[in-house]
């Protein structure tokens, strides 16, 4: 009995293996960061890091995600029961759609919409929606103060970010990002639009509440922020969520910047990967340099410096453009 | 907040000074030893619980005439019972029970310095844990003994 290879034609059937794949990858790619993560740290305070559970310690996320599986989901009292459990689900839902439109090399991506970027910003400012549901839901002050502060950070921090991209969609000519790579064939976006890359670059690492800008979850003062009430499985969704949010955020940077799957010699997916995981240790590589900003200096960056370089930027781009 | 060019070139530099710096110690070797696997040499100076030294002319035997300078100079009264012998032809006393109670010992060391016989020193032993108050009854003279037979 042979397979009637036309099945996979159909969109539907396409799009559904594709996110599969794209949870399979995003499960191992959490796995692997919480690892690197953790060694990372441990090189860069002169320690090793994880080491006992398997060769280098690479079982360690395995043996934490075991644990969070066999942990009771705990309710506290009073809180919001539908808005308290939706929030885990939500924060993950925006997470496998972005990869949908990746291309992670020139025949490997699930689907070219020629409104690509438009869909990722668009389904990840419902991250901003599942952090309040999270902080409100929980009923607890330090919840909803992380909650609060992400949703002013990330409504500061989308705009520069956005005003970066578009700098770049100008001068492609095209929102799909495979038109945005193909585009890079000569040079980098990173060579003509530097002002552009570090704006994004800065945004997003706030957009993905990391260190320096890790306020929502500022351990020393709001214990946990959003998922302090969260436990279990619930609160591995979250953490599987930022994990795979910075890749994500790398991806665009390298996509829009970094030439996407273009470089010699090596097949596409590793060039991809490559970039995509090096800004990823560059973010890791803030976190254990920079101290947590003051809020008030959050949102001074953002309003006050870097919307008006994105403005700046996209003048100046626009009128060459037309030149 | 008040940018000058000058405060921003500053800020700047800092920032890529401090990613100097801990880009360098990520390359650098680790300084953390991995305890159960590698044991560091304890320092001579260490307190541990006291023992009883042996003898430079004769390793087989401990320099301890049972005098009982310590238990009384002991302010934790932790050194709780020395008793001895006189064995025929032999000038001094031997030994033959030593019991210190290390639960109330502070280390003091006062012990070590009032011995009129330097019999008495500090161990490097410091893995010692118990599950009860009598674990840490020990008698020096058969800690002795067992040091002897293992050497």
């Amino acid at each position: 009995m042979s397979i009637d290879l036309r099945f996979f034609d159909l969109e539907i059937v396409k799009i559904a293996v594709g996110l599969l794949a794209a949870f399979v990858f995003v499960v191992f790619n959490a796995l692997i960061l919480t690892w690197a993560e953790r060694k990372v740290a441990g090189h860069m305070q002169l320690r090793i890091g994880p080491k006992e559970v398997g060769p280098y310690g690479l079982i360690q996320p395995l043996a934490d995600a075991l644990k969070l599986l066999g942990k009771e989901i705990l309710t506290p009292r009073n809180v919001d029961k539908p808005i308290f459990y939706l929030g885990p689900i939500m924060i993950f839902i925006p997470v496998l759609v972005a990869f949908v439109v990746i291309p992670f090399d020139s025949f490997l991506q699930v689907k070219d919409i020629n409104v690509g970027i438009l869909v990722i910003l668009a389904f990840s400012s419902f991250t901003v929606l599942a952090i309040l549901m999270a902080g409100w839901g929980s009923n607890n002050k330090y919840s909803l103060i992380g909650a609060i502060r992400s949703i002013a950070q990330s409504v500061a921090y989308e705009i520069p970010l956005l005003l970066s991209l578009l700098a770049v969609v100008m001068m492609a000519n095209s929102l799909s990002l495979k038109d945005v790579v193909e585009a890079q064939k000569g040079i980098w976006f990173v060579v003509l639009q530097p002002v552009a890359f570090v704006i994004y670059f800065i945004a997003s690492v706030a957009e993905t509440n990391r260190t320096p800008f890790d306020l929502p979850e500022a351990e020393s003062e709001l214990v946990a922020g959003y998922h302090t009430e969260y436990s279990g499985m619930m609160f591995a969704l979250f953490f599987l969520a930022e994990y795979t949010n910075m890749f994500i955020v790398s991806a665009i940077t390298v996509t829009f910047f970094l030439g996407g799957y273009q470089g010699p010699f090596l097949p596409g997916i590793v060039w991809f990967l490559l970039k995509s995981y090096f800004l990823v240790f560059v973010m890791m590589w803030f976190r254990w340099t920079f101290p947590r900003v003051r809020f008030d200096q959050l949102l001074n960056i953002s309003w006050k410096a870097l919307i008006p370089l994105a403005f700046l930027n996209l003048l100046v781009t626009g009128g060459l453009l037309k030149l | 907040m008040t940018v000058t060019p000058a405060s921003f070139i500053k800020g700047t530099v800092s920032l890529a000074a401090g990613m100097g710096v801990t880009l360098k110690s990520f390359f650098q070797p680790v300084v953390t030893s991995q305890y159960p696997r590698e044991v560091l040499e304890i320092t001579p100076r260490f307190r541990g619980h006291i023992k009883l030294l042996a003898s430079p002319e004769n390793p087989l035997e401990n320099m301890c005439i049972a005098c009982g300078i310590c238990v009384r100079n002991c302010p934790s009264g932790s050194i709780k019972k020395v008793d001895g012998e006189k064995r025929e032809g032999e000038k001094r006393k031997r030994v033959t029970v030593y019991m210190l109670d290390f639960t109330t010992c502070s280390q003091c060391g006062i012990c070590v310095e009032s011995c009129p016989s330097k019999a008495i020193g500090f161990s490097g032993d410091f893995n010692i844990a118990g599950l009860k108050r009598e674990d840490f009854y020990f008698d020096l003279v058969k800690e002795f003994d067992k040091r002897k037979k293992a050497s």
